[in-house]
């Protein structure tokens, strides 16, 4: 691909949805297991909160995280003090990722964490097994595919986010350009083949990984 | 009033499988006919192809004078029990009877009337605007009943209409269906594979096999004279003992069973012996028979019998003709009725049912 | 709680906590802070800043145009929505798997790429321009193309939802209803559409908050328009860039509420549809 500034910005979506699936998967399946199996004063409030990100505007969150974060806020002031920048870097590109995909592992494992028999953990505690190894040996490889699942959806839908990052992110080329932002800008300078070249490889992962995400549904309904 | 249903070489096919193969009958008007056979037997198929809600690949359906197989599901006026009840969730139970009157357009005091008419025929007036998840299994049943029969249908078709309840409420419906019919006389069609069930209810059965029909007969003459090795062993659980045709009876080891005199002699043959008509014999004739083991099952026993030759056999014995005789004794016994026919494929096992 | 315990029921006991309170940090953090630092800036503009950018037209234009985009969106994907999963699940044909994946196309796209996919296909030079252009319909940077690219984006939605809920439900009522001699149509409206209710409403809110925030793909056919072809989200995005902050947050504030708003039904209707599942 001769476009100029693509590869760095297509690098740099993937490093950033590499991160926050990563992140995600982790944040979201605890997330779910709190919600699921734990008794605590907010549970329900806590379950729908999570949800905000499905309802909200991605460009909101953009711009609510502007204001957050900005040079007049007290967490911007206190951050500028400790050294961290956070708005127009990386770190604000995976913090808005983050903040728009957090629903999507936690509503993939919910369900099956819901449908989980307790049985096979209490005979795993009667055998002498703590809370993490029978997380680890029990738990965690009924609900695999489903974090997978989940994960997979989060890195899909990083490729493509442009709402909460387009803002934030300062779009500095070979910087803090992801690609949805690169090609709206080909797109705005009428470069529509440079946009549709660097867009059809975007798409092309996607589809692998949505292949993949079938194919890991199917295969979980046929272990069932 | 009530029409007959006439269903003459129809077949069915799914992808490759077979379901009904040139299937025909006479389900005589006002009787209740019951298609008996084990799962896969393709009764429930014939059922839904009467209703319309399969298409035969051949065949025709008649009802009366009027060929059904060109009609529409909506057209055929025939009343269907589904085995789950199939009510419409979101309405009430009076809605759900009202439903096929609604459709026909009917005044709202036709409808009200017939409600409940139908209503207090299936004893739920109390219910009328309960929704069905409130309702037991049995109750539903009888909703569906009530809703299938508003439209005065000509027909009504029974799809294994008890599967889904408990025995005991099984059995009560089972009764009231019968007093039902007896009251209505509509010519009813009962899918069930619950020989008990049809020879209880049904004037005439239907026994059906691997999408054959075996048999078509009373009560009596399904249990009495069956005409197939089939039908002996499915309907009455019976047991099979094989032998060689010698002289007219069925040869095995020492044991001589007679009734074999239809058959060709040499011929290999299986004989059927209701576990009732395992008798213990007083009289010093019959055959010696281990017992091996004894269960009782209130006044009589069931007891698992060895002949000299190794066969097993169940039989069904009072608690007062076994006389306190226990498992490793020896009992004569004598086997009454014995059905002969030309021997099936072994499949290994004595005891069909 | 005085009750003496192990020192691994009480590791376990403080490890629950801790997670809890990870998971709760994590949330307030990503979630609750932006939008009290958002309520907390417009409220601190005052209430002047408020009612000034409310009464502005490009403003009230904006809104208006967000309203018509999602309504059209709503009722397209709804009815075709219906249509589509009913055929999906009652149906046999061939092609059905292939039909499934398409449905799930949208889902698999960046919104950047739909936009450029509608520019190439309906712009000056694309395939349907001509087409168009004959009719005197201006579809790119137009009204036209921002409801097709957010009709294409939202029609997983409510299919989606309602394709488990037939499954489940199964064919027997619809049988009995045929048996009872209704026609397909009203077996259809009487009997299915009824026990799919649930489904359709949870569909038709995920439909309109999706809408409400479309940005990626209308960013690109609208031509942003000031007045013209701008919905809420667009005046946002133009206003921020064009440094009139005090409007593009009371704006964003206001789409907040409507989306919280929505949230809470959203809520409410998964409650219902779960309810009632366990009932039947």
């Amino acid at each position: 691909m001769a476009v100029p500034g693509a590869w760095a910005a297509i690098r740099l979506t993937l490093i950033t949805a590499t991160i926050v699936a990563a992140l995600n998967a982790v944040m979201g399946t605890a997330l779910a297991w709190v919600i699921v199996r734990y008794r605590f004063p907010g549970r329900r409030v806590l379950s729908t909160v999570v949800d905000l990100p499905l309802a909200i505007p991605t460009l909101v969150w953009g711009v609510m995280i502007l204001v957050l974060y900005g040079p007049n806020s007290f967490l911007g002031r206190t951050a500028d003090t400790v050294g961290i920048t956070v708005l127009f870097t990386p770190l604000a590109i995976v913090l808005a990722l983050c903040t728009v995909t957090l629903p999507f592992v936690i509503r993939n494992v919910q369900p099956v964490l819901l449908e989980l028999d307790d049985a096979e953990e209490e005979a795993a505690a009667t055998l002498g097994a703590t809370r993490r190894v029978t997380f680890r040996r029990v738990v965690f490889p009924a609900i695999r595919s489903a974090v997978m699942a989940g994960t997979l959806l989060t890195f899909s839908r990083c490729l493509g986010e442009i709402g909460s990052v387009i803002l934030v992110s300062g779009n500095r080329t070979g910087h803090t350009l992801t690609a949805p932002v690169f090609i709206f800008s080909l797109t705005s300078q009428f470069r529509f083949a440079e946009a549709a070249a660097v867009a059809t490889f975007l798409f092309a992962i996607s589809f692998v990984l949505v292949l993949a995400t079938g194919r890991l549904v199917k295969q979980r309904e046929a272990s069932e | 009033m009530s029409t007959p249903i006439v269903v003459d070489g129809i077949s069915k096919r799914f992808g490759t499988f077979e379901a009904v193969r040139d299937v025909t009958f006479t389900a005589p008007a006002g009787a209740i006919t019951a298609l008996l056979g084990p799962s896969g037997s393709g009764k429930s198929t014939v059922l839904r192809m009467i209703a319309g809600l399969e298409e035969p690949n051949g065949g025709t359906i008649f009802m009366g004078d009027e060929e059904l197989t060109v009609k529409s599901v909506q057209e055929r006026q025939v009343g269907f029990v589904f085995q789950h009840y199939a009510l419409f969730r979101h309405m009430s139970v009076a809605d759900n009877v009202a439903f096929g009157l609604r459709v026909r357009k009917e005044s709202k005091q036709t409808r009200d009337q017939r409600v409940g008419e139908l209503l207090d025929l299936v004893q739920l007036t109390p219910f009328a605007e309960r929704y069905p998840d409130q309702l037991s299994g049995g109750q539903r049943q009888r909703v569906a009943l009530a809703r299938a029969l508003a439209p005065q249908p000509q027909v009504l078709l029974l799809d294994e209409p008890f599967g889904a309840l408990d025995a005991k409420v099984r059995q009560d419906l089972r009764r009231w269906l019968d007093e039902l019919h007896r009251e209505l006389g509509v010519t009813s069609l009962l899918v069930t594979h619950d020989q008990e069930e049809a020879l209880e209810l049904a004037n005439q059965i239907v026994v059906m096999h691997e999408g054959k029909v075996e048999q078509v007969g009373s009560p009596g003459e399904i249990y009495d004279e069956p005409a197939t090795p089939f039908v002996a062993g499915f309907v009455g659980a019976a047991n099979v003992l094989h032998g060689e045709v010698v002289d007219g009876h069925v040869h095995l080891g020492s044991i001589r069973i007679p009734g074999a005199a239809h058959l060709d002699e040499g011929a290999a043959a299986a004989a059927f012996v209701r576990p009732h008509d395992v008798v213990v014999n007083g009289n010093g004739g019959g055959t010696d028979a281990v017992i091996e083991r004894v269960s009782s099952l209130g006044w009589l026993s069931r007891v698992a019998l060895r002949l000299p030759g190794g066969e097993t056999l169940v039989a069904h014995i009072p608690n007062d003709d076994l006389h306190g005789a226990t498992e490793g004794s020896t009992v004569r016994v004598d086997l009454r009725n014995p059905k002969a026919f030309m021997a099936p494929e072994r499949d290994g096992s004595t005891l069909a049912s | 709680m005085s009750v003496a315990v192990s020192t691994q029921v009480a590791k376990a006991r403080r490890g629950r906590r801790g997670l809890i309170a990870l998971t709760l940090g994590w949330v307030a953090l990503l979630l609750l802070l932006p939008l009290v630092a958002i309520v907390w800036t417009v409220a601190k503009a005052g209430l002047s800043s408020v009612t000034h950018t409310l009464t502005q037209p490009d403003v009230l234009h904006a809104f208006q145009l967000t309203a018509i985009v999602t309504v059209i969106t709503v009722l397209v994907t709804g009815v075709f929505g219906v249509i589509v999963a009913w055929v999906l699940v009652r149906q046999r044909f061939h092609g059905r798997s292939l039909l499934n994946a398409i449905v799930d196309i949208p889902f698999a796209l960046s919104p950047v790429t739909v936009g450029l996919a509608a520019v190439v296909l309906f712009g000056p030079g694309g395939w349907f321009a001509p087409f168009f252009q004959a009719r005197g319909i201006q579809v790119i940077y137009a009204l036209p193309a921002m409801i097709l690219v957010t009709i294409f984006i939202c029609i997983p939605f409510t299919i989606r939802e309602i394709v488990p809920v037939l499954e489940e439900i199964g064919l027997d009522e619809e049988d009995a209803s045929r048996t009872l001699g209704a026609s397909v149509w009203h077996t259809f409206f009487k009997v299915t559409l009824p026990n799919i209710r649930w489904a359709l409403a949870y569909g038709i809110a995920l439909t309109t908050a999706r809408a409400i925030g479309e940005i990626g793909a209308v960013l690109i056919v609208s031509g942003l328009i000031q007045g013209k072809t701008e919905t809420a989200t667009l005046f946002i995005f133009r206003a921020y860039e064009e440094r009139q902050t005090a409007e593009a947050y009371v704006v964003a504030l206001v789409l907040a509420g409507v989306s919280v708003g929505l949230l809470i039904v959203i809520e409410s209707l998964r409650h219902r549809q779960e309810k009632e599942r366990t009932r039947t």
